[in-house]
């Protein structure tokens, strides 16, 4: 259950955003991938997610070439930054949606879909709001039903688009640790995408620091802060040393 | 790590892709040419139709329809209308958006409400409300009759039920941009020593102006156009009350289907120039309607 | 002490005064002036004139030919708005202002147009007799000539909500294993459903008063292709004011009885959008 991305690149008319990005991740890892705005992280996301399609290079999951597998049949749970929940349905079909597209004989039955989003409820710990709508929950509530449906497809691995950029600074740390207890919970790798330092040096195992469509340096946060590998890397990650000590794992 | 040697770093763009994004650009496709197929058979084709009907004799022939004496007198008659109802409409039109959008009061609801109900009307529903109410029977008609006052089979029936079809046009485009708008910039003019009039002249108007034209040119297609309700209170008197659509009809019942054409040409280069006229406000200011 | 001012910008009394008198003058009094005329019958005159055959056949007609225009304009608009807000191509701005043609065509134009296109000397009628199929002057014809005045509310009304539709909810769906149809059908379409609304019953009650586009190609035979509101032209021209008001009146309560009970379904539909937003 490795991901493999070999060699990616993509461009907007002649824009290059990515060039030959190479990255490997283990199972069961939470990685970042850190940059400034632009610096080509969400693209690289939405490509490993198959919401786009890269120019060159090639996907490889679990030892399948995934390279041109369309979002649908990747089983990758991803959480957008706006969470961009389904606002006329309420939270429990929100997280039953997966389960209800699938066809055929991989489709649970009505009462089986029930129970698994019951479970999934409880699990995320938001079971009294499975009938709420999303226009009736807070920002730390919704960002809860989009990571809660994202898991319901028991996903191959979870991509985290910038997921507490919506919310405000004191609900952002406590719901850190809880996602990374989630995701340990799960047991899958993780991709978060952010701009925010801390929130890489705090989560990740290890971090891609990006800059221009290239990765800079993939590493944990304590070599990224004693050994960085290029002047931008060590500018972008200055006067963060004090995580060297707490590093990875919150 | 071995693994990731078996993957080929390639330099090229997946062939799958490559297939994917032409099923994508397929698909597409086919919804476009439905799109367009639509559009032709339902809209374009009967344009088609009616230059190709109005031609068919010949230019010689199409000109003599045009300029038959009754024609140009239909014309006239349409134009004569056009010119009284879109001012007033305008009038009103501005009017109602200023109450509406600049104060608050009892029955504002109500008052959107009514404009709006013509839109819901059908014309012959409007054409036999004003007889009932203009007519020499009426209620007001016959008061008036007293006094030797025919609203009714005239051009003052025309005008009047123009107004009626016409009138939510103007004030349904304004109100939803002065609502935008707010009254800062009208109170912050007020402070500086404007008045009232001054006011609406240098601060509403350039505002307001785009979406002004824009609700006048539709209701001049309306106005030109309006058929059902005209033909009830105009009387349908040969060379004196018949509209320009009226006049299509009359010709076309006459068995003078050429005739009948050549006369809505003229109409139908009306409506392109409004769609042309449409197109234009909307690309060069998208927000002002 | 004296009272602030109630309004700031002046105005009021002028503005409000010509927008009351116009409304009174060129709505309001020639409405009140059906009503009088309704409530000078008697119920067993309305039953005499709406339950005679030829009535409720007209109606039965025009209510029928209205249902299978806003069928075929619903899910058209839905589609042709689709295609305006969702893809580039080359003569998009063409299409986008050929929809507004029926509402810029004078009526009795489109009418002729129609009848041109669809008797049997017509282009299009010399193709469908091939298939002996028949248009003009017959049922068809009339909701044809329905169709073509009602084509923008269905996607004038759609266009701009699925404008402002978020595309991440889409790709969430996706993520989630959605095919693009069950997308469309789960996320896409619920989101437009009250704007389909609005839509459909503005295109329904259109259709239902419609007249100067559909008595040239309907063929105007009581019983068989006559709608309603020819025939309260007809008892017009009769000087039988009391029938045509009575037949007036029940197709303006119809066309409002839509539009207020979609406005409800509509209302009812977007409570968890608005809330949303």
């Amino acid at each position: 259950m490795t991901l493999h991305v070999n060699d990616i690149s993509k461009s907007y008319s002649n824009n290059p955003v990515l060039d030959q990005v190479q990255l490997t991740i283990e199972p069961g890892e939470f990685i970042a991938l850190l940059g400034p705005s632009g610096s080509g992280k969400t693209t690289l996301l939405r490509i490993i997610a198959g919401l786009q399609f890269a120019d060159s290079g090639s996907l490889w999951f679990d030892q399948i070439d995934m390279t041109a597998m369309q979002a649908r049949e990747r089983q990758f749970g991803m959480v957008f930054q706006n969470y961009a929940l389904f606002e006329h349905m309420s939270v429990a079909d929100n997280v039953a949606f997966g389960l209800k597209m699938r066809s055929g004989k991989t489709r649970p039955s009505k009462k089986e879909i029930a129970k698994r989003v019951t479970n999934l409820l409880e699990m995320a710990e938001i079971s009294h709001l499975a009938d709420r709508f999303p226009s009736q929950l807070s920002g730390g509530q919704r960002q809860r039903v989009a990571l809660t449906r994202a898991l319901a497809i028991e996903p191959r691995l979870l991509l985290l688009d910038e997921p507490f950029s919506a919310l405000d600074t004191k609900v952002r740390k406590g719901l850190r640790k809880s996602l990374r207890d989630l995701q340990r919970n799960v047991g899958i790798a993780a991709i978060l995408v952010t701009h925010d330092q801390e929130e890489a040096l705090e989560m990740a195992d290890r971090i891609a620091v990006m800059n221009d469509g290239r990765i800079e340096q993939f590493d944990t946060a304590t070599n990224l802060l004693r050994n960085p590998a290029t002047p931008f890397v060590a500018d972008f990650l200055e006067g963060l040393s004090n995580y060297m000590t707490e590093g990875a794992g919150i | 790590m071995t693994r990731q040697q078996t993957a080929p770093a390639s330099q090229r763009p997946h062939p799958a892709i490559a297939r994917l994004k032409r099923q994508r650009r397929n698909k597409q496709r086919g919804l476009i040419a439905i799109a367009l197929l639509f559009a032709f058979f339902v809209m374009g084709l009967p344009v088609l139709a009616i230059f190709a009907r109005a031609f068919q004799e010949g230019l010689g022939i199409y000109w003599a329809n045009i300029i038959h004496p009754e024609t140009l007198h239909a014309i006239g008659l349409t134009v004569l209308t056009a010119l009284i109802v879109l001012p007033i409409n305008l009038v009103f039109g501005i009017c109602a958006a200023w109450a509406i959008t600049r104060y608050t009061f009892p029955g504002r609801r109500a008052l959107i409400t009514i404009i709006e109900l013509p839109f819901s009307i059908s014309p012959i529903v409007a054409g036999l409300c004003y007889l009932l109410i203009y007519g020499a029977t009426g209620l007001v008609g016959e008061w008036l009759d007293t006094y030797d006052i025919q609203l009714m089979f005239n051009l003052i029936g025309i005008i009047l039920v123009s107004l009626f079809v016409t009138c939510p046009f103007v004030a349904r485009e304004l109100i939803p941009l002065m609502e935008i708008k707010g009254r800062d910039e009208e109170e912050a003019a007020l402070t500086l020593g404007a008045n009232g009039w001054q006011t609406f002249r240098y601060i509403t108007l350039p505002n307001i102006k785009w979406a002004l034209l824009y609700g006048t040119i539709l209701a001049n297609a309306r106005v030109m156009g309006e058929f059902g309700a005209v033909s009830v209170v105009s009387g349908n008197i040969r060379g004196e009350t018949m509209t320009l659509p009226l006049q299509v009809q009359l010709l076309y019942d006459d068995y003078n289907a050429t005739g009948a054409f050549a006369a809505a040409t003229v109409l139908t280069l009306i409506a392109l120039l409004t769609l042309i006229a449409r197109s234009v406000i909307e690309s060069a200011h998208p927000h002002h309607h | 002490m004296k009272k602030a001012p109630r309004h700031i910008l002046p105005g009021f009394g002028l503005t409000l005064g010509i927008s009351l008198f116009f409304v009174s003058l060129i709505i309001l009094l020639p409405l009140s002036g059906l009503f009088w005329q309704m409530g000078q019958l008697g119920l067993s005159d309305y039953w005499r004139i709406l339950s005679s055959e030829r009535t409720l056949a007209a109606f039965h007609i025009t209510l029928s030919a209205a249902a299978m225009a806003t069928l075929f304009n619903a899910s058209f608009g839905l589609l042709l708005a689709w295609v305006l807000v969702r893809y580039n191509f080359r003569g998009k701005r063409i299409l986008d202002a050929l929809i507004d043609l029926p509402f810029a065509l004078p009526t009795a134009v489109a009418g002729i147009a129609l009848v041109a296109l669809y008797d049997k000397n017509g282009w299009m009628g010399t193709l469908l007799a091939q298939a002996d199929l028949k248009v003009a002057y017959t049922w068809w014809g009339i909701a044809l000539a329905m169709t073509f005045t009602s084509v923008p509310f269905g996607v004038r009304t759609v266009q701009p909500v699925m404008e402002s539709l978020d595309l991440d909810a889409e790709e969430a769906a996706q993520t989630l294993g959605a095919k693009d149809f069950q997308i469309f059908r789960t996320i896409v379409f619920p989101q437009l459903w009250p704007s389909f609304i609005t839509g459909a019953s503005l295109a329904f009650a259109r259709s239902l008063g419609e007249f100067g586009a559909v008595i040239f190609i309907a063929g105007n035979m009581p019983f068989k292709t006559e709608i309603a509101s020819l025939l309260i032209m007809i008892r017009l021209e009769e000087y039988d004011y009391p029938a045509a008001s009575a037949i007036a009146g029940s197709l303006l309560l119809l066309a409002l009885l839509v539009l207020i009970l979609a406005n409800f379904a509509q209302m009812r539909a977007s409570r968890h959008l608005k809330k949303g937003a």
